[in-house]
């Protein structure tokens, strides 16, 4: 399997994961969040900017998660997303699902479990 | 470096977001952006390869629009969250709206009976008239198929459809393949004795494959089989469902038992199911072959038979018509004397049941369509005035947040409540109303029996007063969704703004204009029946009181007895305390029949059958013209000794001496009758409207001939006997001699049973049935109209009044007279009226054109009625503006001028 069609088929199930995941330590704006993606998956996983807000907005409009335009000195003011505590339920729950899934098909195709 | 915001803007402007909203995304993603230009920059790519880059990751093939798109521009699926737009939201405001609607509408009870009222009798006259839309015109005919059922009927120039000779149907039923079969059957009353008193049962004989052919599986027992419906078989019969319940108490065992009719003994083979409709009330059916007469053997004979033939899938009734005239050609070509110029018209069957009363329905449909418009209008006009009152409740509501879209919709959840409510009373009106319609059409509504409410008419109903709840309160409802909450909040202020007087006007309009065409179609009726009534039919129709009967079995064995008993029945008859003169007669005047002979002047040969001429074939006695008084014109009428034993003799009618013998005497002159020969003609006596007092003049056959009944042929008496009336004239109210009538004719055998008693003012009203249906529906709908419209005006004046009562403070402080002050106030509602009658004229001038039909005597838009109209509704709109009117001139100027 190509690169990018993991890239594609896999972000599609997991991107709410991923980036529930990300906003679970501390607020961050959208940049970041797509640079950690890029940098923590060794370049595997990518969110460009068509994907990345618009999936921000929709995980922003279900109340998971809450943006807040935030200005520091010296710099234009960004807006820093944070998860809600209705997103960290959620983000539970999908973590576990998540890990019930990929021991499912550990068990099934014989791939060792990490 | 490159301006992001602009490259993102253009992208989003597809979008078209709240600017708000888009100003925000454009700034995080130009962010983003420029954030990953610098990047790319910095780990070495050239600005040109940067900047293709980034754009590229933007824009991604148009993902992020369609991306957005999703998110920002729908409500999809989304987790419920309270105080968001949705499904659940609407269900919620929806119940609330309806427990606040029965809420307000029971918090005034004297609005909601008044508009209930309104609305219920505009419903429940459409549902009424739908009913019976329903039951005769679209529901189809209870047969498997029934589109396929065709009528056969033998056609001429003279008449358009005529029965059938029942050697011509059986040549059709033989040469034809167009049918899966044919089958005959001739309607007759049977005289059902041997199971206590006497009785006249009417039944059919039918064809063995008339049952067949319907369709129609026999709830018990079976159908004819061919067998049975032969010359000489043992007679069998079966029983209407309703028969076999009423005289034999459902019993199971009936079949094989034995009836007597007509004396002969008949086996009960089958009972019919109950919803079998063919003769709505025949009781009895028997193999058409069992009819004893040389009727049925001779195509000179057209007896009353009717055909009905099933088409074969595939084939059209253009073809099966184009099948029968080229038979009926081949026929009339075998046999010239009988079938010369006799063709063949095929109909379907249901549009032979109901065509001819398809205009009425409409019309009718109409007519109740308008009277259910200004039911509407009226309410409309209540809640308009309602809706000024409660102003200040909807200004609440909108300053407390509510939309312009929910005011609407509580509003005509009102409405509709309000209209569901009517159409439940409606529903019972209709039920009274459908009874009441069927009560006054007896006999001339077809398929009477299946009127009556069932799903469709219920859905009908539904639909109607919930599309009418709507329509009646949008205008309402708009009118109070606009008002302005600071106006409507501050105090004392009188109603804003003349919207709501110009839609009030144009309601008082609408329902003076369509109560014009309702009162104009009403008034011609009236007329038309009126005139009728004082058409001279030719007889004197007071005191005739007229019966059919049936003479004991036992003197039907010869013809000398026959005429015996026809004797002594008519002895007894007159010596009856209050019988002037009793006479027997074969037809009567504007009766349901006819028959016709066919003659030639002279006494040569017979000319081939489109030579022939027809007259209407009277068989009587001799006192017939002292019991109608019919004026005898010249020489004689018959007497005693016109008999089989003396030279035949006719008297004719002044129509067939004007027309045989144009300028000559026809006393003493010779012509010559189908099947009796030549007979000469003694007397000359005055035409009777025998067609009906409207039509008689316009039928093709208007020559009347009388032949005596002691001259009838022997071998034709049996069958001349049945279906005789005997008239009597009465010096007393009719109906009070049936009781002595009915032992009279019963006779010392007592086993002669009279049927059928009318009076001949009651055969006249019912020839006039139809008409006077149409009219008293008209007349119920015109008068619900004008009551509808009068309180219409009196509502809209009255509350004018109260509206403008400081205005007219002013004016009669300021010295305006009472009746300056009437005068205003009637002025300004006689405009509104007076606008609507001028527009309802023109729309009435147009509109009864389509009743044309219906009316004797009297053309469409009839100057006389219309000025008639205009006067009363005119009249009754004064009197609704002048009461008001009279209240504005109470009005103290003092009480006035206080109340700011």
């Amino acid at each position: 399997m190509e690169t990018q069609s993991i890239d594609r088929e896999w972000k599609k199930g997991s991107a709410e994961l991923l980036l529930l995941s990300l906003l679970e330590t501390r607020p961050r704006h959208g940049y970041e969040i797509s640079k950690l993606i890029e940098q923590r998956s060794q370049g595997a996983l990518r969110f460009h900017v068509a994907s990345l807000y618009p999936l921000l907005y929709r995980l922003e409009k279900r109340g998971w998660i809450q943006g807040r335009w935030v200005e520091k000195s010296g710099q234009r003011r960004r807006r820093y997303y944070r998860l809600t505590s209705q997103g960290r339920k959620v983000l539970a729950s999908q973590r576990e699902g998540w890990q019930t899934f990929v021991a499912a098909i550990g068990r099934i195709t014989g791939v060792e479990n990490a | 470096m490159p301006d992001w915001n602009e490259q993102i803007r253009q992208q989003l402007a597809v979008l078209k977001l709240a600017p708000a909203r888009e100003a925000e995304i454009v700034e995080e993603l130009a962010q983003h952006a420029e954030d990953r230009y610098r990047e790319l920059q910095s780990s070495g790519a050239t600005e040109a390869e940067a900047r293709r880059i980034t754009l590229e990751e933007i824009s991604g093939h148009e993902l992020l629009t369609r991306e957005l798109e999703a998110v920002e521009c729908t409500n999809a699926p989304e987790p419920i969250v309270l105080g968001a737009k949705n499904r659940a939201h609407f269900l919620t405001g929806l119940g609330q709206d309806l427990r606040y609607g029965f809420r307000t509408l029971r918090k005034s009870p004297g609005f909601t009976a008044i508009a209930m009222v309104a609305l219920a009798l505009g419903i429940g006259a459409n549902t009424a008239i739908f009913s019976v839309v329903n039951g005769v015109l679209l529901r189809p005919l209870a047969y498997p198929d029934p589109d396929r059922l065709l009528n056969i009927f033998e056609s001429n120039a003279e008449f358009g459809h005529y029965s059938v000779a029942y050697p011509n149907y059986l040549d059709w039923r033989r040469e034809s393949h167009s049918f899966t079969d044919m089958g005959a059957f001739r309607s007759d009353d049977f005289n059902f004795t041997g199971s206590g008193e006497p009785e006249q049962v009417a039944g059919e004989y039918v064809s063995a494959s008339l049952i067949p052919v319907l369709g129609v599986t026999p709830f018990l027992g079976r159908s004819f089989l061919p067998e049975e419906d032969r010359q000489g078989a043992a007679c069998a019969v079966m029983l209407s469902y309703g028969f076999w319940k009423q005289r034999f108490a459902a019993d199971r065992n009936i079949l094989g038992r034995s009836l007597t009719l007509n004396a002969m003994n008949c086996a009960v083979v089958g009972v019919l199911p109950a919803d079998f409709r063919f003769r709505e009330n025949a009781r009895v059916y028997i193999p058409i072959e069992q009819y004893n007469s040389v009727e049925l053997r001779t195509r000179e004979s057209h007896p009353g038979l009717g055909v009905i033939g099933r088409l074969k899938p595939g084939i059209t009734i253009a073809a099966a018509q184009a099948e029968i005239t080229s038979i009926a050609g081949g026929l009339s070509r075998l046999y010239p004397a009988t079938n010369a110029g006799h063709g063949a018209a095929v109909v379907r069957v249901k549009d032979d049941m109901v065509g001819r009363i398809r205009p009425t329905l409409l019309l009718l449909v109409g007519a109740v369509g308008f009277v259910l418009i200004i039911a509407c209008a009226n309410v409309a006009n209540l809640l308009l005035a309602r809706s000024t009152a409660r102003q200040r409740e909807f200004a609440i509501r909108a300053a407390l947040g509510a939309d312009r879209g929910r005011v609407v919709r509580q509003l005509l959840t009102e409405s509709v409540l309000l209209s569901l409510g009517g159409a439940v009373i409606g529903l019972l009106i209709a039920r009274w109303g459908t009874s009441l319609v069927l009560a006054a059409a007896p006999g001339s509504l077809p398929r009477s029996g299946e009127i009556g409410i069932d799903p469709y008419v219920l859905l009908f109903t539904l639909v109607v007063s919930i599309v009418t709840g709507v329509l009646f309160g949008l205008a309402p409802a708009f009118h109070s969704a606009n008002a302005n909450p600071q106006e409507s909040l501050k105090e004392g202020t009188r109603g804003a703004g003349g919207g709501r007087h110009r839609t009030e006007g144009v309601f008082v309009a609408v329902e003076t204009g369509l109560a014009v065409i309702l009162l104009a179609g009403a008034g011609l009726m009236m007329q038309s029946i009126w005139r009728l009534w004082r058409v001279d039919p030719g007889f004197n129709t007071r005191n005739i009181l007229t019966t059919q009967f049936a003479l004991s079995p036992k003197v039907m064995a010869s013809p000398a007895a026959i005429q015996l008993a026809f004797q002594q029945l008519l002895e007894r008859a007159a010596a009856i305390p209050g019988v002037q003169a009793a006479a027997i007669t074969s037809l009567v005047p504007l009766g349901e029949s006819d028959s016709e002979n066919s003659f030639w002047p002279g006494t040569g040969p017979q000319p081939p059958q489109d030579r022939l001429t027809s007259a209407l074939f009277y068989i009587v006695t001799p006192d017939y013209p002292s019991v109608m008084q019919i004026p005898l014109r010249r020489g004689r009428f018959f007497n005693a000794r016109d008999n089989l034993a003396s030279p035949p003799v006719i008297v004719i009618d002044d129509v067939m001496a004007k027309h045989v013998f144009p300028g000559q005497d026809p006393v003493g002159r010779q012509i010559s009758l189908m099947v009796v020969g030549p007979v000469q003609i003694v007397g000359v006596v005055g035409h009777v409207k025998h067609w009906g007092l409207d039509s008689d003049d316009t039928n093709k056959i208007r020559d009347q001939m009388y032949f005596p009944v002691r001259q009838v042929p022997d071998k034709f008496l049996s069958e001349a006997v049945a279906g005789l009336t005997l008239a009597m004239r009465t010096g007393r109210e009719p109906l009070s001699l049936v009781n002595a009538v009915r032992a009279q004719v019963a006779g010392p055998t007592r086993d002669q049973p009279i049927y059928a008693v009318q009076t001949m003012e009651q055969i006249i009203s019912g020839s006039l049935a139809e008409r006077r249906f149409t009219m008293l529906l008209l007349i119920i709908f015109a008068a619900t109209a004008l009551l509808l419209a009068a309180v219409g005006i009196y509502g809209v004046m009255s509350y004018a009044v109260t509206r403008r009562t400081h205005e007219l403070g002013i004016r009669s402080a300021l010295g305006a007279s009472r009746s300056e002050i009437v005068g205003l106030v009637v002025r300004q509602g006689m405009k509104l009226a007076a606008i609507g009658m001028a527009a309802g004229l023109v729309a009435a001038v147009v509109l009864t054109r389509f009743m044309a039909g219906l009316l004797y005597g009297v053309r469409p838009a009839d100057p006389s009625t219309l000025a008639v109209v205009i006067l009363l509704l005119g009249g009754i709109a004064l009197l609704a503006c002048y009461i008001p009117a009279r209240r504005a001139t109470a009005v103290d100027p003092v009480v006035a001028l206080r109340c700011e």
